[in-house]
């Protein structure tokens, strides 16, 4: 079921909730917003990227912007309760033992775990683990290619300030602790390898 | 204002128009020179005696960043017919109980009637002419020290929709109440090379302008910049001020965003009511300065949020 809601002549930041109410009442389908300003259509695309829609957005006159919002969710749940999953890299090698086997092993779970499905939704990088997301790290690519399909990769700041890496990020973001800890509480899911 | 006529020199202004500076300094004698500023804004939270408040920290707040001590202040107030009085007056309470904190004294001011209200002030502040604190100077290898957590345009705009939580919004008014008076007087016993106050341009905007005037580049650390938590969400869900959108146009040339998120950049553009200093000193009185920061029991957070190094491509670069 479709929707449009005409939101213009309303001061920032009303347009979203408007359409967040919109959302959530609707299970799938296109919702469309006119808005008369451009913070406006920004702000209604943060909103759809915070739920992982597809947002589009149209100029139709000076004072006459639309944005188009693919509602889509799963089971009747929005794509922001889905269950998550975080993966947790506490280490640049896996498991205890021998160091060279560690990072063999390393290599092959990041291998699998970006042919998984459902892919994780986010993967965390501290402490030594924060390497793997720099310039030499040995899974780099297969890291981007989960980023590429839309799993938040974050590293810990402190780490790679402590080790000197930060400039040497090469996937994901910088995070800090807050965002760290924030994200493995609303996860469903921990995995660490 | 470059439109303007030009003056003639004066020799007695040593802070003028052409630095975009906090404030106007104009020497008297040899070792005394006075600052003078104004400041005022439209509503930023509904109740009027912390209105008030916030508006008076803010404009006393330029004397702060100059290193001075605001000595005088006048109101200046915009105030429509259909309110009541009371609220005048609970706004000026606010004003005066802050330049009472601040150690000045309030004596006078003037009014107009306008549809939409506003309030602020104009302050002067004196300041020893050596030790005026410009928004340049910041030198490589300085640490980069802000005052004040950000986010509080953000939470103001979610809290116009009563979206915004009252731990939030408790945060928010504490931090923009608060007067930079305590974070000034801390530094004033260490090294400044370069000082400003945060405010409508956003941290990203006061940094980038003392890191260009200075001709360096800063390397900041997002995991060290102090914001209210919520914020971050609220930015994810897009309740973020028309200023930030308008800062983020002006200035995203000059800086390099790209390895942070888009709710954390927003942060960095929004714009703050009345924020907190930034300053740049030797690194190696930070640690040091810091302790003297734990001392001063702050209402407010205090961090060191990066370091300045020689000027590279862009004039910051976020890690």
């Amino acid at each position: 079921m479709d929707k449009n809601l005409d939101c213009k002549g309303l001061a920032c930041p009303l347009p979203v909730v408007e359409a967040k109410k919109a959302m959530e009442e609707m299970q799938e389908g296109i919702l469309t917003v006119l808005v008369d300003n451009e913070t406006a259509v920004q702000n209604l695309q943060r909103l759809g990227q915070k739920f992982q829609y597809a947002v589009a957005s149209q100029k139709l006159s000076e004072k006459e912007f639309e944005v188009r919002i693919e509602v889509k969710k799963q089971d009747g749940v929005s794509k922001e309760k889905e269950a998550t999953c975080t993966v947790v890299f506490s280490s640049n090698k896996m498991g205890e033992g021998a160091e060279e086997l560690g990072h063999t092993l390393i290599k092959s779970f990041v291998f699998a775990l970006s042919n998984v499905d459902p892919l994780p939704t986010a993967m965390v990088f501290y402490n030594s683990g924060a390497y793997l997301t720099s310039q030499d790290s040995p899974v780099l690519s297969d890291l981007k290619t989960l980023e590429k399909a839309g799993v938040k990769i974050m590293t810990c700041g402190l780490c790679a300030d402590y080790y000197k890496i930060k400039e040497k990020l090469a996937v994901g973001i910088i995070s800090n602790m807050y965002e760290i800890v924030e994200t493995e509480m609303q996860s469903d899911k921990i995995i660490k390898p | 204002m470059s439109k303007l006529p030009k003056f003639d020199f004066d020799p007695h202004v040593l802070v003028g128009l052409d630095t975009s500076d906090d404030a106007a300094v104009y020497q008297l004698t040899e070792d005394l020179a006075m600052i003078q500023t104004v400041d005022f804004f439209t509503p930023v939270v509904d109740d009027p005696y912390l209105f008030g408040q916030i508006a008076a920290a803010n404009a006393l707040s330029d004397v702060y960043a100059m290193g001075g001590i605001p000595k005088v202040a006048l109101n200046i107030v915009g105030f429509p017919n259909c309110l009541s009085p009371d609220v005048l007056s609970e706004i000026m309470k606010g004003g005066a109980d802050k330049v009472k904190e601040a150690g000045a004294i309030l004596i006078g001011g003037h009014s107009i009637q306008n549809d939409e209200p506003f309030y602020g002030l104009t302050v002067s502040g004196l300041v020893h002419p050596k030790k005026i604190q410009k928004n340049y100077g910041a030198k490589p290898g300085d640490c980069i020290l802000l005052t004040k957590q950000i986010g509080t345009g953000i939470i103001n705009t979610a809290a116009k929709v009563e979206f915004a939580s009252e731990r939030a919004k408790e945060e928010s008014y504490r931090v923009m109440a608060s007067l930079n008076r305590k974070g000034k007087e801390v530094m004033d016993q260490f090294t400044v090379h370069a000082c400003t106050d945060i405010t409508g341009f956003g941290l990203m905007g006061h940094a980038l302008e003392m890191a260009e005037a200075s001709k360096v580049t800063f390397h900041l650390h997002s995991s060290s910049i102090p914001y209210i938590p919520e914020s971050l969400d609220y930015a994810e869900l897009g309740m973020i001020p028309a200023g930030a959108y308008a800062n983020r146009k002006f200035q995203e040339a000059k800086v390099d965003v790209s390895r942070i998120s888009t709710a954390f950049q927003d942060l960095l553009f929004d714009p703050q009511s009345s924020g907190g200093l930034l300053y740049s000193i030797p690194m190696e009185e930070k640690e040091r300065a810091l302790e003297a920061f734990e001392k001063a029991d702050l209402d407010t957070t205090v961090s060191c949020i990066g370091e300045v190094r020689e000027l590279e491509e862009k004039n910051i670069i976020l890690y």
